[in-house]
């Protein structure tokens, strides 16, 4: 470790923290495992103070809705992790899980008969496919802005938010499409082995997204990407192209979790996602998802939903007056990110 | 240091006389680097005095220090034998001194006006623009500059800019101008220009120091140099009394052109190998390789076994050169071969299937994702190799680090040790394993021990030896004489074309000529084979401006 005492003062804390561990054992690794948990402890606290508060907390019935009203935001969460770890933000993610089920029921509902007028062009099982390639072409014109164009990735993403809550507007007249196909609303309700389909499919794709970020060639390029991008491409990473393919696939994530709303609910309700992205970038950043790029992990990710979900369960059982929940969720955001930037040891700028 | 340092006062104005300007004694340390070691530098009114050094000498520093930017941390700066304005008391500097940059400072959207009275617009809140139009003119007319006022400043030309800054300048009252590389971007008509311009002013008593790379310049301009090194004052001299060559041995210290100093120590020197010779397949051959504004077309053979050094100062070239070779660049014309098979332009991923390993300039930019492991960032271009099925085995991974860590001997508390942890030696040590990594036939280094300490650089360019040893190519670009001393052949660049040629008994006086653009009759013998071409000539090779160089 000599060579310790010759480097630059910003890295010296690092290097002493690293001269301090090199003794023992791979205390490194271990210490990176202990951040992306830094959120199951405040989850505990929250498990604690929820028995406290209602015994119909600790219930099957109130936690398998706890972990049902994740999954829509899980998935949000989930593709926006991975344009985040990569570098990059999706804003539109909110407007894609409403306007991607409208734009598909649209194109397969009959012309006549309903409140609801599509123009049946399509049969109705292409419902679901047509939903995700909406979502993944939405996607695929985020990147072409960003990595095209080369515009203002916030602000871009930000007029496609507002542009595509106006198509879902538009299409929809302003209403809730309540005339949905059944082959739509399965998923969102289906149990499987006594517990939601949607929650078992989430926690598939989450565990997907891990071992693709983890093992594969290219789930790994996203951390050098977003860590460094001219290091990734001088070491022959495509980074443009991986780019735009994550950028695909956040939005077609957010198709899908737009499938799971409407068959949860049955319908797809006008203001379906609206607003939901602050949630979106709450819950990845008090999960450890950097903003700025290659670094967090989805299991974070995910705990981070969940602490925001328990949060509004809580206060629901505790008989908060509704009219105070937006300040008290904004405040929990607040707080989860003071504790988990604590946690992790880093700053989240 | 032992060898070259001259009398330092010698020709230093006695403390009698009146200077624009007087550093003395001034000492800047960033962190453990001692940037200034009791540098001084006096300029008289209406001296042209150029500040000569390599880089890494201390220059931008003092400038630094002589504009207010920086506090020194010991020493004295007065202007006209006042003492120095208050630390942060930005008006009272500009009215002493200013300098004009080689990237304009200008605000680009707003008129040459406006950009003169930014921060000082007369009367009150209200801004007159009839007004501020006629103090503009007049501004510029008074210092002879033919700009209108209206034009919006990114309009300028970047001579027009310079020209602009400098009437502001001297507007705010300064009498001490400091151009840094005022010449880099200009053509020779506007050298022409620019130079007649300062001599004009000089008459009205304005001083100038004049920073440059081209040596060539500083004896058609300036009658006082000052040469630094290593964070030190050298020697000040009238030009008329410092020779070229003497000049050149002050910045490199090397008085005799002797035989290399101390520093080779464990570096295995550049042998001459048989394999080398003529016969061999090149590992690496350029055919009319170039850029416009950048570099001529380039005809380069490496073959196995050797190193070659492209040697060039700053914006000389040669490290385009190197990025264009990688791909990072897409060159206008040529082609990249290795072994035998052409590299699509353009296309880092192809450069490096093809087999060049590509050790980039800065290599927190370009080099390392600093806040990712020793594992990933050493196994970056090789995930395709790490498991079936695009798949990276974690097991694999650290093993493949291991080796590197082994071999290239990184001082790490494991491959899992996050990069930003490691000393600026072992980081490059990352980054040159991640080039090694996939074996290349020939590795490209810009600039590979940058910001290194003496041991990780002797052991750096060893491996660069060791790779040329195992039947590899290597390309070393620099400006470091240090790492150019491992190289078997030495290109140096000026101005987008290789002036001279070395072989590996070149002296660091003929080379650093070579690179300073004074290649020609007055290098050394190291110059044997010398592709002195048309910059021998002197200016007619220095003039030739970046835009024109395509034709």
């Amino acid at each position: 470790m000599t060579d310790t005492t010759r480097q630059r003062p910003a890295e010296v804390v690092a290097a002493g923290e690293a001269a301090a561990t090199a003794g023992r054992a791979r205390p490194k690794i271990d210490i990176a495992r202990w951040r992306d948990l830094s959120l199951v402890p405040v989850i505990f606290v929250l498990g604690v103070i929820g028995f406290i508060v209602s015994p119909a907390f600790l219930t099957q019935d109130n936690l398998i809705g706890v972990v049902q009203q994740s999954t829509e935001l899980g998935l949000l969460v989930l593709g926006e992790a991975l344009i985040l770890i990569c570098g990059r933000m999706d804003l539109s993610l909110e407007s894609t899980i409403a306007v991607a089920p409208v734009i598909a029921l649209w194109l397969v509902l009959p012309a006549h008969g309903a409140r609801f007028e599509g123009l049946g062009l399509l049969p109705t099982w292409t419902a679901i496919p047509l939903c995700l390639a909406v979502g993944a072409a939405i996607g695929a014109a985020n990147g072409f802005l960003i990595l095209k164009l080369r515009v203002n990735g916030f602000i871009a993403t930000l007029g496609m938010l507002t542009m595509l809550r106006g198509l879902q507007v538009g299409v929809a007249e302003g209403q809730s499409i309540i005339n949905v196909p059944e082959s739509f609303r399965y998923l969102g309700k289906a149990e499987w082995m006594g517990a939601p389909a949607a929650v078992w499919i989430c926690l598939g794709l989450y565990a997907i997204g891990g071992l693709a970020l983890g093992y594969l060639r290219h789930g790994r390029a996203l951390y050098a990407i977003g860590g460094n991008p001219e290091a990734a491409r001088a070491a022959g990473v495509r980074v443009d192209r991986i780019t735009w393919i994550v950028l695909a696939v956040g939005g077609l994530l957010a198709a899908f979790a737009g499938i799971l709303y409407t068959g949860h609910y049955g319908s797809v309700a006008a203001t379906q996602g609206n607003g939901w992205i602050f949630q979106v970038f709450a819950a990845a950043v008090i999960g450890g998802i950097s903003l700025k790029g290659g670094r967090g992990t989805l299991f974070g990710a995910l705990t981070g939903v969940l602490t925001l979900q328990l949060v509004v369960n809580v206060m629901t059982l505790g008989g908060v007056p509704p009219l105070w929940n937006q300040f008290i969720n904004g405040s929990i955001i607040i707080v989860a990110l003071i504790i988990s930037r604590y946690a992790s040891g880093e700053k989240q700028d | 240091m032992a060898v070259a340092d001259q009398p330092a006062t010698a020709d230093q104005p006695t403390s009698a006389e009146f200077t624009v300007v007087r550093a003395e004694g001034i000492v800047k340390r960033f962190g453990p680097t001692l940037a200034l070691d009791r540098a001084q530098l006096a300029v008289r009114p209406g001296e042209a005095h150029a500040l000569v050094g390599r880089n890494g000498a201390g220059k931008s520093t003092l400038v630094s220090v002589l504009t207010g930017m920086e506090r020194p941390d010991e020493g004295t700066v007065t202007f006209s034998d006042e003492p120095a304005p208050g630390y942060g008391d930005t008006a009272a500097w500009q009215r002493k001194v200013a300098c004009v940059y080689q990237k304009s400072m200008v605000v680009p959207d707003l008129t040459v006006a406006e950009n003169l009275y930014l921060g000082r617009f007369q009367g009150t809140s209200r801004i007159r623009w009839r007004a501020l139009r006629e103090d503009a003119r007049a501004l510029l007319a008074e210092y002879g500059v033919d700009v209108d006022p209206q034009t919006r400043a990114k309009d300028l030309t970047v001579e027009q800019g310079q020209f602009v800054e400098i009437a502001r300048a001297l507007s705010f009252g300064a009498r001490l101008i400091i151009l840094d590389e005022p010449t880099a971007q200009l053509d020779a008509g506007g050298i022409e220009r620019l130079f007649s311009k300062l001599r004009e002013l000089r008459r009205q008593g304005v001083a100038f120091l004049f920073i440059s790379h081209h040596l060539q310049e500083v004896y058609e301009l300036c009658d006082t140099v000052t040469v630094f090194r290593d964070a030190r004052h050298v020697v000040t001299a009238p030009v008329a009394e410092l020779p070229k060559d003497e000049l050149v041995a002050a910045m490199t210290g090397d008085a005799e052109a002797g035989p290399p100093k101390g520093v080779r120590g464990a570096v295995p020197a550049a042998v001459p190998r048989e394999e080398a010779g003529p016969g061999a397949e090149p590992v690496l051959r350029t055919e009319g390789l170039s850029r416009a504004g950048e570099f001529d077309p380039l005809d380069l053979v490496v073959r196995p076994g050797e190193v070659v050094g492209l040697a060039g100062a700053t914006a000389s070239g040669n490290t385009a050169v190197g990025e264009t070779l990688v791909g990072l660049r897409k060159q206008d014309g040529g082609r990249v071969v290795v072994r035998g098979r052409a590299v699509r332009p353009g296309s880092v991923p192809h450069a490096i299937d093809a087999g060049i390993g590509y050790v980039p300039e800065d290599r927190h930019r370009q080099g390392l994702v600093l806040g990712r492991s020793v594992a990933e960032n050493a196994t970056l271009t090789v995930t395709d190799q790490l498991g079936p099925f695009g798949t990276v085995l974690p097991s694999r991974t650290r093993a493949f680090a291991g080796r590197m860590i082994a071999s290239l001997d990184i001082k790490t508390s494991g491959p899992g040790q996050v990069v930003s942890g490691l000393s600026g030696g072992n980081q490059q040590k990352v980054v040159i394993a991640r080039a090694l990594a996939r074996e290349p036939s020939v590795l490209v280094a810009i600039r590979p021990t940058a910001g290194v300490d003496v041991k990780s650089k002797d052991a750096l360019l060893g491996v660069v030896r060791e790779v040329a040893a195992a039947g590899s190519g290597a390309l070393i670009v620099s400006d470091e004489l240090d790492d150019l001393r491992v190289c078997d052949r030495v290109l140096a660049f000026f101005h987008g074309r290789v002036v001279a040629e070395f072989g590996s008994d070149w002296s660091d006086r003929g080379l650093v000529a070579a690179m300073e653009g004074m290649a020609g009759p007055e290098t050394e013998h190291g110059a044997a084979e010398a592709a002195a071409g048309p910059a021998g000539e002197g200016r007619n090779g220095a003039f030739k401006g970046r835009e024109g160089s395509q034709s």
